[in-house]
């Protein structure tokens, strides 16, 4: 075996190992996020996948470290992988008319 | 015996203690540097009036800011300014009811006894349109200036739907503070909380950390803004932060609550929660006095 393919071997198995990680939309429109809940474990990665119905949002869970901008007729992706349990707030960040402040919701990352 | 004055007696009782609570009021005693002397005086804080709301939080919406217009114009003696950090009114999608709103707020403070007014934008006024209503109808959304001894800056966090102040303006607010002395007395008024105070409910300003750091070499450097409908008193190392109460509704405190929605209007005493501040510059320190929109 050549030491090129000896190398390439166990990163070809590792990729192979590694899941694909879960998908999960989030519909954003004045003044809410579908779903406003989301569930994930440890350790599982996900992407979080935003795609707002009308004008510019953000997304922001500062405990978790995650933040998008959210811009009409372009969906983002978050990926993250939850490392602890708990429930985790996020919030518009982006001022969008009156109701914004209700725009919240919460990561609950479970064991 | 003489009789004893407002102005008098709020220096008398504030003599020996940090806090003390008074029929006028609860006030704070806000300790300042000895670096530069400055004549006393006295401004007003009133924040968060979103004229034009409406709904349960304060079924009298509309007689809230004329009765704290009231108390502010019973004041004896009148203050040399009024200050209004954001938030003015409530917010609309539609451009010409934005308009009028702010009009209708014009013609309100119109009324206000001391016509030195300086007035700052919240995102309901301004980040819908980045500021340009506001701008129309008021003027500028940063400014500075000087009165008796203390350099004033008016900063925006609020036309930049992301409550950021950008770096146009950071840059301004370098160049600004590059005229004044390492002891000057200097006072910022902003809507936003420039620290990340609870960014979970947007209770913050995104590069709120870069001012803090250009204002962080001067000495004397305290921070008034409005936003989350309640006091808060922080320090960010020797840089104090004041938040004022609301005109319209008061918020939870941060975190408290799963939602940062409105404290429910009591029946039993209304305007609970909601007032305005006299700030007392006088050569040490700022006395905060917290003052009822209503006399209980």
């Amino acid at each position: 075996m050549n030491r090129r393919l000896f190398l390439l071997l166990p990163l070809a198995g590792a990729a192979w190992a590694q899941p694909e990680p879960r998908v999960i939309p989030v519909r954003v429109k004045k003044f809410e996020y579908n779903p406003s809940e989301i569930t994930v474990k440890v350790g599982e990665p996900v992407v979080l996948e935003f795609t707002t119905e009308d004008v510019h949002m953000g997304f922001d869970a500062p405990e978790l470290g995650l933040h998008a901008d959210i811009l009409p007729g372009k969906p983002v992706r978050v990926p993250f992988t939850p490392a602890k349990t708990g429930s985790f707030e996020f919030a518009c960040d982006v001022f969008c008319g009156s109701g914004h402040e209700d725009m919240t919701g919460v990561i609950k990352v479970l064991a | 015996m003489q009789p004893v004055d407002r102005r008098q007696f709020l220096k008398i009782a504030g003599l020996g203690g940090v806090v003390f609570a008074s029929g006028l009021g609860c006030s704070t005693a806000s300790k300042m540097g000895y670096g530069a002397e400055q004549d006393e005086f006295f401004f007003v804080q009133l924040s968060d009036t979103h004229w034009g709301f409406k709904g349960a939080p304060n079924p009298d919406a509309e007689g809230t800011l004329p009765k704290a217009i009231a108390a502010v114009n019973a004041l004896d003696p009148q203050p040399d300014f009024i200050v209004f950090t954001g938030d003015l009114t409530h917010t609309t999608d539609d451009p010409a009811e934005r308009r009028r709103r702010m009009a209708q707020f014009k013609q309100l403070i119109g009324g206000l006894k001391t016509q030195r007014i300086r007035l700052l934008a919240g995102e309901h006024d301004a980040s819908l349109d980045e500021g340009a209503a506001f701008k129309e109808l008021f003027g500028p959304t940063r400014y500075s200036f000087d009165h008796k001894g203390v350099h004033f800056i008016a900063l925006d966090n609020v036309s930049d739907p992301t409550g950021s102040i950008g770096g146009e303006q950071l840059a301004w607010l370098k160049s600004d503070l590059a005229t004044q002395k390492p002891d000057s007395r200097i006072v910022v008024l902003t809507h936003r909380p420039l620290f990340p105070l609870y960014p979970q409910w947007d209770w913050a300003t995104k590069d709120g950390a870069q001012a803090i750091a250009a204002l962080m070499p001067y000495q004397n450097v305290t921070v008034f803004y409005g936003h989350i409908h309640q006091e808060n008193h922080f320090k960010t190392g020797h840089i104090e932060h004041h938040s004022a109460r609301s005109l319209i509704f008061p918020l939870p405190a941060p975190g408290s609550t799963p939602k940062r929605v409105p404290l429910a209007w009591d029946p039993a005493q209304p305007y609970r929660g909601l007032g305005f501040r006299e700030v007392e510059a006088e050569t040490n320190e700022y006395k905060l006095t917290e003052l009822p929109v209503i006399k209980a």
